[in-house]
């Protein structure tokens, strides 16, 4: 299947939270060096629940894409089920199938979700 | 006159498909594909007779070690080193710069020494002397580039001191295809009696290399940048260095007498040769040697600056790329980095991919060089084989004007 969908593209071209949070929970940062794939989530975590959640960053547009929809799909949800969360449920955001290198990418801003959560990366 | 038509057809697997798409191969820089020769070669060893080299009195095993020997051999002729005793085989040329590094300069540096390296290095000419230099408290100093492309020589021939222990410099970048005047950084560093190992990686197979000519003390690179299989690296190491150098890798095949207590190693070069070597790939890197030299490599240097030009002047054309090509591209071998405006250079891989191309993406293993020379996070890389054509060009043409649609 085409890896570059409409969806895709249009949260590579046009972000969904993009920015920085003024109250800020928590700061995140992660990267891929040798990709080049760079992502700063901030949290704002109220009541166990992700109150606002925002993301800036730079890198492919997958990596980009599942940052944008992510943080979509996090805000306002309980922590709880946000630690829940996998490969998965990033893949289904997606809507696409992903070669491992290519995953990477994906995954990059759930692993930046995990932490920012209070989680850590064991996805 | 060669017909590089022909070439392509010795090579099976450009004849497959994919994802259902004429395989167009341009990542020459990372490996190379294998002529049917070289690929018959492998299963000749293994069915008809392999052995363990240096073992055993049968004649099977005869036979194997006057193979794997017939090609260190052709090494000697093919970079006129003096002797099989400045050819040393290991699994690649990472792996023949960290023997340097362990086995040389670990010995030799002390606190506040210095290393000269260049700013186009791959990682394999890297890291092995950052860990030297941590390991004995030595300085790496990095010579920069100038916009034309070549080294900084003012700055490179005034970074020597009473300190400098080596110079360590690529033969050819593997990111901008820069080839560095050897000659001229080897006469000056042997001016200040400092020896000079080169990374030929990229330049072997691609250039005549003549080890006496450039006066090397240490030249690195790997079967299989060159037509040949994968796990044959070559160390060259002019013979009075390698005696004085004392191995890292211990066990059999590199001794001479085992007691108790104590061994006597075995005489050049295969005291750093330590257990069963890669015999089968090495023979068959025979297979690549010949087929280079049959074209010979002027040939191959001329086809492959050709067609940089045709690519040069496709790309160029286009107006969303931006070309990473030195002010001299006369330097410049077969190697192209660039990116396309606005799109990741992931993206461009992959979107190239499924056309069924196949290119180079990401830090290209020289972070140094194309984070803090290019100022890029990522960029895309064509690298060309004597194999490619025009044709291959104009695919990787029509390819990124997809790229370029899907991301309008």
């Amino acid at each position: 299947m085409d890896l570059y969908q409409e969806n895709i593209l249009d949260h590579y071209k046009n972000p969904r939270n993009y920015g920085d949070l003024k109250n800020v929970s928590k700061s995140v940062k992660e990267s891929n060096p040798l990709c080049g794939d760079e992502i700063k989530m901030d949290f704002l975590l109220e009541n166990g629940i992700v109150k606002d959640v925002k993301f800036s960053g730079n890198g492919c547009a997958i990596s980009q894409a599942s940052a944008s929809m992510l943080t979509d799909e996090i805000k306002g949800k309980k922590v709880v089920e946000v630690l829940k969360m996998g490969k998965e449920d990033v893949l289904d955001l997606l809507g696409i199938d992903l070669s491992p290198a290519r995953l990477k990418c994906a995954l990059l801003s759930l692993y930046a979700v995990k932490r920012g959560v209070g989680g850590e990366r064991n996805s | 006159m060669i017909n590089f038509k022909n070439i392509k057809k010795e090579f099976p697997i450009l004849k497959t498909k994919v994802n259902g798409k004429d395989l167009v191969y341009l990542d020459n820089a990372a490996t190379t594909q294998k002529p049917k020769s070289v690929i018959n070669k492998i299963t000749e060893v293994y069915e008809n007779y392999n052995a363990n080299v240096h073992r055993g009195i049968y004649s099977l095993s005869e036979k194997s070690t006057e193979m794997y020997e017939n090609t260190r051999e052709n090494i000697v002729k093919f970079i006129n080193a003096k002797s099989i005793k400045e050819i040393v085989f290991t699994r690649n040329c990472t792996e023949s710069i960290n023997l340097v590094a362990n086995s040389w300069a670990k010995n030799l540096c002390m606190p506040g020494d210095e290393i000269i390296v260049s700013i186009l290095e791959h990682h394999s000419n890297l890291v092995p002397w950052q860990e030297v230099s941590k390991v004995k408290g030595a300085k790496l100093i990095y010579v920069p580039l100038l916009k034309s492309g070549e080294l900084d020589m003012d700055f490179f021939i005034n970074s020597f001191s009473d300190r400098t222990k080596l110079v360590c410099v690529t033969g050819m970048s593997n990111v901008l295809g820069i080839k560095t005047d050897l000659k001229r950084i080897i006469k000056s560093a042997h001016q200040n009696n400092v020896k000079v190992l080169v990374d030929a990686a990229q330049l072997a197979g691609h250039s005549i290399i003549d080890v006496q000519d450039l006066d090397a003390d240490f030249l690195a690179f790997s079967s299989h940048k060159m037509l040949g299989p994968t796990g044959v690296g070559v160390l060259y190491a002019k013979e009075e260095i390698l005696e004085e150098m004392y191995p890292y890798i211990f066990g059999g095949d590199m001794i001479r007498s085992v007691d108790k207590e104590n061994s006597v190693y075995a005489d050049l070069p295969t005291r750093f040769e330590a257990g069963t070597p890669n015999f089968a790939d090495i023979i068959a890197f025979d297979e690549a040697l010949k087929f280079l030299n049959d074209i010979g490599l002027e040939n191959i240097e001329k086809y492959e600056r050709n067609l940089f030009l045709y690519a040069k002047s496709k790309l160029e054309k286009m107006k969303n790329l931006e070309l990473y090509i030195p002010e001299n591209h006369e330097i410049c071998g077969g190697i192209i980095s660039f990116n396309v405006l606005g799109v990741h250079a992931h993206d461009v891989a992959s979107i190239l991919d499924q056309e069924g191309i196949c290119i180079r993406a990401g830090m290209l293993c020289a972070q140094p060089l194309v984070k803090d020379f290019l100022k890029e996070n990522a960029v895309a890389r064509i690298s060309f084989y004597l194999y490619n054509d025009e044709e291959d060009v104009e695919k990787l043409v029509t390819g990124l004007e997809k790229v370029t649609r899907i991301f309008e």
